[in-house]
């Protein structure tokens, strides 16, 4: 087996993320899709490291997982105070600005 | 040194056996994921697409960061996502009628064509590629190897981050808070309202619904003692969603004298 397998999942895994974002409308799954694409680019960067020999890929994943969990927290605390002035998780419904 | 390079440049065949187990199906719980109509299923998949990472992380020897990625992801992140569905209300799902007409076909599309073009330039970039291996980074074990290079190389960027962290903490906290913009009113306030109010027809306070009605629910009104019905006794939710069931079915008949 290639190594290179692993980026291979690494990006279709992205990508799927990634469609994720664009399609759901649900506030909440959008966060899991965003979830899903930084988990993608960690084994990439995993893998790198292991191509490479040195352990700066582990480090910048290790930085992403803190990145995302900040991320996590303050996104949804958005999507809490969202739902309790409108009542909904919709990304959609959060148009106030277009009128 | 030639032996080293001869097994991970193409990895032995347990971890392939291992990939060719777990990659198809973390790609078919996060297919699942994007297409799960209810969140719940998408973060249960979610979860096992994220675990399915950590055992490809230890068997890709970053044993720290597998075990970090469980429990932390699968862990934290994974139990505040399922909090903030329930808290959100865990029936919110999704309506899967397209609101922007063709957005989907041509967000797949688009899906499509990155993806392509990500695995084409990985393909062109690290194919037949013999991988060095971490057995000399990892020598003195892989936390140590870790913790050498946070604390050295990247000890500002370390640095920055825990600051990140904590603003992203309080910035929650500040999110979330609502403030009380008038003082709950208690049972007493309640019973003082009821006295110093203009009648003292209602100081006993509100008859329960069901009283003395046929039927003992609570959107049925109960019967007063005259056998008219009190719409005060139902809940005014229960008045504003229509689901109040009128009483007169319910309401005494006049008794019929009979004569003998």
């Amino acid at each position: 087996m290639d190594i290179s397998y692993y980026l291979y999942l690494s990006a279709i895994l992205f990508t799927i993320g990634a469609v994720g974002v664009v399609v759901r409308r649900n506030a909440i799954v959008v966060f899991m899709c965003v979830e899903l694409m930084l988990n993608a680019s960690n084994l990439a960067f995993v893998t790198f490291a292991r191509i490479n020999g040195n352990l700066d890929g582990q480090v910048a994943s290790f930085f992403t997982m803190v990145v995302a969990a900040c991320e996590v927290v303050v996104g949804l605390a958005i999507i809490v105070t969202m739902y309790r002035s409108r009542r909904s998780a919709s990304v959609d419904d959060a148009s106030l600005l277009k009128r | 040194m030639l032996n080293l390079a001869l097994h991970v440049g193409n990895t032995k065949t347990p971890e392939a056996l291992l990939f060719w187990l777990m990659a198809p199906l973390a790609t078919l719980a996060a297919l699942g994921m994007v297409m799960a109509k209810k969140a719940v299923h998408s973060a249960l998949l979610l979860a096992w697409v994220m675990i399915t990472l950590a055992i490809f992380y230890i068997a890709q020897d970053a044993l720290f960061l597998g075990i970090v990625q469980v429990v932390v992801y699968t862990g934290a992140v994974m139990m505040l996502f399922l909090f903030i569905l329930m808290l959100v209300g865990v029936d919110s799902s999704d309506s899967l009628v397209e609101n922007i007409k063709g957005q989907r076909p041509a967000a797949i599309a688009a899906a499509v064509g990155v993806g392509g073009l990500l695995i084409t330039l990985i393909g062109r970039a690290s194919l037949g590629r013999t991988a060095v291996g971490l057995d000399a980074s990892n020598a003195s074990g892989n936390v140590q190897g870790l913790a050498e290079q946070l604390f050295t190389k990247y000890v500002w960027a370390f640095e920055v981050i825990s600051a990140l962290l904590i603003t992203a903490a309080l910035g929650s906290m500040v999110l979330a808070h609502s403030q009380k913009i008038k003082s709950r009113t208690a049972q007493r306030d309640q019973s003082i309202a009821r006295f110093r109010a203009a009648s003292l027809a209602n100081a006993a306070g509100f008859p329960s619904s069901g009283v003395f009605a046929r039927h003992n629910a609570v959107d049925v009104p109960a019967l007063l003692p005259d056998g008219t019905a009190a719409p005060t006794s139902i809940s005014g939710v229960l008045e504003a969603r229509g689901d109040m069931i009128p009483s007169a079915p319910f309401q005494m008949q006049p008794v019929k004298e009979e004569e003998k």
